[in-house]
């Protein structure tokens, strides 16, 4: 079997490597994503005093650390005896989640995907970064920009910072908002979600317009995993499980998050830091599912708010027979969850209690906090036990990422079989392969800095591990 | 008395008065200008151990809160020598100990953090000693956190002086040097220390916190986020609230 080596990724954050295994028929019979950073943040936590953990682990990520934040204070509630947060302080944590989605979403599309998406996958490499694009499509690339600070505003005006704030704390949250913040906040909305709309749009079209391709890139059949309301609503904050085969049967629903642990296990490649979960009902090989915005609007049953649900019909009306599977509709899904965003944020800045004192309930102290949310890329489990003392002797961490790795490798292993021709690397094939890698917005850490400059590298290696060839992509997109 | 009679020392280029006995720290307090100290505190005696109020007293450099004032002496508390070498001070504190501010409930309102700021350190300087520091979670109500503590002897003090408990006390030396509950387990539990103790309310960095009051404010809204410590001096929460600085500034 031959090996090929692309390393690292760029527009991803963070560093990967991927090594393609052929064999003499030139088929890729398997595709690997090495995921080389390792953070050991589990570790770190131990012994730290349970409160602290909203804080510490919202710097495993730059881009969803509100994901973070929020999941671990979902987790120390439990920790603190309470299961039912006051009003004004859940329309708190579900507001700056929302704003957290939005800014995220908003910030994958229109920097770092829409450089392939605007501009063809095949495009020069100046032309692959969101610089690039604001100068062809100004007013896109305007309306990301303001997109992406607008949720920032919203986080920052609960937390205080737009990265890395102060808000959860066992039991509720540590401020109500000022009427003149949500004033403030208030008077953008209809630009907000008129630009919601449009980015639904353009997204919808880009996917359209380039038929059968765009449906049939890196597409896989799978399950989707993401939490539902308890009415089957689509839901990010909370809610309980819902698993869809990939013909849309449902698998389980309301599954609760308390048992996670009973649905899903992990196994441990010694290629890859990250680990493969997968549905311990259907084993390693039939149970891997993906998560994140095609797993959320596949699972759910409606949006809550009206543009959303139109533009979820509209979706999900292009599968007539199960669901859409296609990975690049993983773009479109996403702005329709910015659309949703929009909208649930001009509702409930409406609502009174956002000022209200009343945030933070008291409870009967637990040894084990399980919280689990939506982050932007999918959902997200933090697991925590505490002893008497009040500190932490076991996390356990569920990134969304992990839970689509089997599928980017699944995905990159598709695009290679279908772009792979002979034994020649080419540099349009690592082009797509990060095409397909990005489409889920894996978050590995640098994919901010990297903005389509990344030097790739792409090792073809035979069965003994000898090098047959070898291409390199410089910083400056030069092939060598 | 008349005006000539009280003596007075020279403070950056102003006179300031004294009575005898008073540190320079003492005379510059009641005058109103701040120069900065960890170690120091009005309620309790002094201790001279962290340096950090280093000034030049007549071309020399001394501690303040341990140098009697003395008529006519011309003391400087910001010049650029003094600056530098409380910065070098304050970058030795930060790698003598394990200091995680983006998680610490006292970022923002830390002494130690404000003066960094103040002194515009940027880095460390210093290389990490990342020491193996235990933290003690044993109290129902207090935790003490001592990869954060700087051993000011402040709480010990306090404890003695003010709670008459000696709850506290300096263990070890050197870079040994770790706060001890005065008990035989040696367990914050045992010490006899309580949360409305006045060594529970001096700790000037995050390492002898209570355990029910976390993060009351967002950022920007904390003690230093507002003003530097050159302007508001060593506030504790409990004497801060809004805008303001309740009780005398020291
Ligand atoms: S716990 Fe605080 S007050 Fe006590 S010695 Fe350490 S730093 Fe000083
Ligand atoms: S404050 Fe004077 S030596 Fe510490």
């Amino acid at each position: 079997m031959k090996k090929v080596v692309i390393e690292p990724v760029s527009r991803v954050e963070g560093h990967g490597k991927v090594t393609l295994h052929v064999d003499d028929d030139g088929q890729v019979q398997e595709a690997r994503l090495h995921i080389v950073e390792f953070r050991g943040f589990e570790r770190f936590i131990e012994g730290r005093p349970y409160w602290e953990l909203p804080l510490v682990v919202q710097r495993l990520c730059g881009i969803c650390p509100v994901s973070h934040h929020l999941a671990a204070g979902k987790a120390i509630d439990q920790i603190a005896g309470v299961s039912q947060l006051s009003a004004p302080a859940e329309k708190l944590r579900r507001l700056m989640h929302w704003g957290q989605t939005l800014q995220s979403h908003a910030l994958h599309f229109f920097h770092l995907a829409s450089p392939d998406l605007l501009f063809g996958m095949q495009s020069e490499v100046e032309k692959r970064n969101v610089v690039a694009v604001i100068e062809a499509y100004p007013d896109i690339a305007l309306k990301g920009v303001k997109l992406r600070k607008y949720g920032q505003d919203i986080i920052k005006a609960i937390s205080g910072k737009k990265v890395h704030g102060i808000a959860a704390i066992p039991g509720g949250m540590n401020r109500a908002l000022k009427p003149e913040e949500i004033r403030t906040l208030k008077e953008p909305l209809n630009d907000i979600i008129a630009w919601s709309k449009d980015a639904v749009d353009i997204a919808r079209s880009l996917y359209e317009q380039n038929q059968p391709f765009n449906a049939n890139f890196a597409s896989l059949s799978t399950p989707y995993l993401s939490l539902v309301s308890s009415n089957g609503d689509w839901e990010i904050y909370d809610g309980n499980m819902r698993i869809k085969e990939p013909n849309g049967d449902i698998f389980k629903d309301q599954y609760p998050c308390s048992e996670y642990f009973n649905l899903i296990n992990e196994q441990v490649k010694n290629w890859s830091y990250m680990k493969f979960p997968f549905l311990v009902e259907k084993g390693t090989e039939q149970g891997w599912y993906r998560v994140g915005p095609l797993a959320r609007v596949n699972n759910c049953d409606r949006f809550s708010t009206p543009l959303a649900e139109a533009a979820r019909q509209q979706f999900m009306a292009q599968s007539s027979y199960g669901l859409p599977h296609a990975t690049l509709a993983y773009h479109w899904a996403r702005m329709i969850e910015v659309l949703h965003c929009a909208e649930a944020i001009q509702d409930i800045l409406n609502d009174n209690d956002l000022t209200s004192e009343d945030l933070k309930r008291d409870g009967q102290r637990q040894a084990t906090g399980i919280g689990v949310i939506e982050a932007p890329r999918g959902t997200l489990f933090h697991h925590y036990e505490v002893n008497e003392d009040d500190q932490v002797t076991m996390a356990n961490l569920i990134v969304s990422t992990t839970s689509n790795n089997r599928a980017m490798n699944e995905s990159i292993r598709k695009v290679a079989n279908d772009h792979l021709s002979g034994q020649t690397l080419t540099p349009e094939l690592l082009n797509l392969v990060e095409v397909a890698i990005r489409a889920y917005d894996p978050c590995l850490s640098c994919a901010t800095h990297a903005m389509g400059k990344m030097p790739l590298q792409v090792e073809l290696l035979n069965q003994q591990g000898q090098q047959l060839d070898k291409i390199t992509r410089s910083h400056t997109g030069e092939i060598a | 008395m008349s005006d000539q009679t009280i003596p007075c020392i020279e403070l950056n280029g102003k006179p300031i008065p004294f009575q005898a006995g008073e540190s320079i720290m003492q005379a510059a307090t009641q005058a109103g200008v701040y120069i900065p100290h960890l170690c120091h505190h009005p309620d309790v005696s002094p201790h001279g151990s962290c340096r950090v109020c280093i000034v030049k007293v007549n071309g020399r450099v001394k501690a303040s809160c341990i140098t009697p004032a003395e008529e006519g002496a011309v003391v400087e508390s910001e010049c650029d020598e003094i600056r530098q070498l409380r910065k070098r001070l304050i970058q030795m504190l930060f790698v003598e100990g394990n200091h995680f501010c983006p998680s610490c409930e006292m970022s923002g309102q830390c002494q130690l953090q404000a003066l960094a700021y103040d002194l515009n350190m940027l880095d460390t300087h210093f290389d990490h000693f990342y020491p193996n520091r235990a933290i003690d979670c044993t109290h129902p109500d207090i935790i003490l956190d001592r990869d954060r503590c700087i051993n000011c002897d402040l709480c010990v003090r306090a404890s003695a002086q003010i709670d008459n408990k000696q709850a506290l006390s300096l263990g070890g030396r050197g870079q040994q040097t770790h706060l001890q509950a005065n008990c035989e387990s040696g367990l914050l539990k045992d010490s006899g220390i309580e949360s409305q103790d006045k060594a529970m309310h001096i700790c000037p960095v995050g390492a002898l916190l209570p355990k029910n009051n976390h993060y009351p404010q967002i950022t920007g809204e904390r003690i230093y986020d507002k003003a530097p410590i050159s302007e508001v001096g060593n506030v504790r929460p409990e004497n801060h609230q809004g805008d303001q600085t309740k009780g005398p500034i020291s």
